[in-house]
């Protein structure tokens, strides 16, 4: 293990959902009120009908991998263990994306199309994140 | 309004590129790439009425960037300025407004002014300096905890999913790096000039973030880079010979560019090309916005050169390289160069069409076209330039 961990991410009061979704094992994503079109990450507006109200809906955590990326520099100390470690980015069954790690997969085997679930990390008492793992 | 070779380029400015430290930041080296375009002109301070900026990277916390050049310089009564910014797209973006203003009888004399200071030397109690990555690797929130930091990350998302939805290789990205290889190979400015790289090179070279190797990526570089524009009319009696601005236009696609895979180009080149009357037959060479060399593949690709996901078999065939059918790059682009966001394309297209390429002047020179991209395929500028009104 290394001594300097990830950054934690903060749990923002717009993102106070998300976090505890991910505390309870749910995957949540924004759901515009005006359209109903899905959204990750948070944002103020709806880009199909520019809606400002919203609301988060938990989503089946299903996907599938639409691409990803191979890290080979440290741009943190706390990865500085892990490289060459991968970033995914999943294609949710419900159609928006979320970009997240895949785990238990080593990152030369990933290929694009990989059918994936959610898994949940749990960072500290408070912070739960979303990652993945393959689904048969 | 028709602005067909209503304006020409009339200056060019180049500081020196690369690890130059001949500037605390990034605005001295501006006022010496405008002071550089002026001379090469033969125009004095006092000539200029218009001053546009493009700010890079590290004078982004400076809304009014061309305020503070006006006054660092000393310049006096302007009738033109903004500080512009659609990433690497701006450069030809702030000629076509540069144009506009002149050809709307606005402004007569504008330079526009690319400048930046990313790279640090070696400062007492560390053993090197800061590079690249100190500049754009930032990362926030929950990317930062998944290790998903800096523009070369999200570039490599794009990327991949072309490989896999086109097929396209490591091979084909990396024939567009030794084509601007060869390129920089014959341009003594370069920074790979006496460096000469194969495809095994290429691949032997150590990955940034797959599917880029560190040979995909552009020369982050410390520099300044000037052009001026002025009427057509103007530009005919000064120092050297007018590069007129045939045509001009902007492309911005929107949406998810993991899902579209295109770049603005085929939304900027109907227009562009309409203005300059010419078609893609008519074009000598390009000089293509490379911050990566995925980029360039995509951006041929929508121009036309070959159809859309043929990009890879088309620069493999070695028709961009020295004595390919089109010459792509042609002084080693930002790859093998410099990097100065859109202003690498412009300038590269001003020597090739004065005629001042030495070793690597393309033959047939009459009509270059220049693209400028910003962001993940955000923004998109194109500009054909000319040789001739």
């Amino acid at each position: 293990m290394s001594s300097i961990s990830k950054p934690i991410p903060a749990i923002t009061p717009d993102l106070r959902e998300f976090f505890d979704g991910a505390q309870a094992g749910r995957l949540m994503v924004q759901k515009c009120a005006g359209c109903g079109m899905l959204r990750f990450p948070a944002y103020e507006l709806c880009s199909k009908c520019n809606s400002t109200k919203s609301s988060w809906v938990p989503v089946s955590g299903r996907g599938e991998v639409f691409s990803f990326n191979i890290m080979h520099q440290v741009y943190h100390p706390g990865f500085a263990t892990e490289v060459p470690y991968a970033v995914v980015v999943v294609e949710l069954e419900e159609g928006c994306k979320f970009v997240s790690n895949l785990i238990g997969v080593k990152p030369h085997e990933i290929k694009c199309g990989m059918p994936v679930e959610v898994t949940f990390e749990k960072l500290s008492d408070e912070v739960s994140i979303p990652k993945f793992r393959l689904r048969s | 309004m028709d602005l067909r070779a209503k304006c020409a380029i009339a200056g060019l400015g180049q500081t020196r590129m690369g690890k130059n430290f001949d500037h605390p930041g990034p605005a001295g080296f501006a006022a010496e790439a405008v002071n550089l375009a002026l001379d090469d002109a033969g125009l004095e301070r006092s000539d200029l009425d218009g001053l546009l900026v493009n700010p890079g990277i590290t004078w982004f916390n400076n809304p009014m960037a061309s305020y503070s050049l006006q006054q660092a310089m000393g310049l006096r009564n302007l009738r033109l300025t903004a500080t512009m910014n659609l990433g690497g797209a701006t450069a030809a973006a702030m000629i076509m407004h540069a144009s506009q203003s002149i050809a709307a009888g606005m402004a007569d004399c504008v330079a526009c002014v690319f400048a930046d200071a990313p790279l640090r030397p070696p400062s007492p109690g560390k053993s090197k300096g800061e590079g690249s990555a100190a500049a754009y690797g930032f990362a926030q929130g929950l990317n930062a905890h998944y290790g998903l930091f800096g523009v070369n990350a999200q570039y490599a998302f794009v990327a991949k999913r072309h490989m896999y939805r086109y097929g396209t290789t490591s091979d084909h990205l990396g024939a567009i790096a030794v084509a601007e290889r060869a390129w920089a190979n014959s341009n003594p400015d370069a920074q790979f000039f006496d460096t000469p790289m194969s495809l095994a090179d290429y691949h032997a070279s150590r990955w940034v973030v797959e599917p880029f190797h560190l040979y995909d990526c552009c020369l982050v570089s410390n520099g300044g880079l000037a052009v001026i524009v002025t009427s057509a009319e103007r530009a005919k009696n000064l120092k050297r010979p007018p590069v007129y601005i045939l045509g001009m236009a902007q492309g911005h696609p929107g949406g998810d560019p993991m899902e579209t895979l295109v770049s603005g180009a085929p939304i900027a080149k109907d227009t562009a090309f309409k203005m300059a009357g010419v078609t893609l037959n008519d074009v000598d060479f390009c000089e293509i916005y490379d911050c990566y060399t995925f980029t360039v593949l995509v951006t041929l690709e929508d121009y036309g050169f070959c159809k859309k996901g043929e990009g890879g078999p088309f620069v493999a065939s070695g028709a961009i390289g020295p004595g390919g059918s089109i010459p792509v790059n042609t002084g080693g682009g930002q790859l093998s160069s410099f990097y100065m966001w859109g202003m690498t394309p412009v300038s590269e297209a001003i020597v090739q069409i004065r005629g001042d390429g030495g070793r690597r002047q393309v033959p047939k020179h009459e009509v270059g076209l220049v693209s400028g991209n910003g962001g993940i395929l955000a923004t998109h500028s194109t500009l054909v330039l000319g040789s001739h009104p």
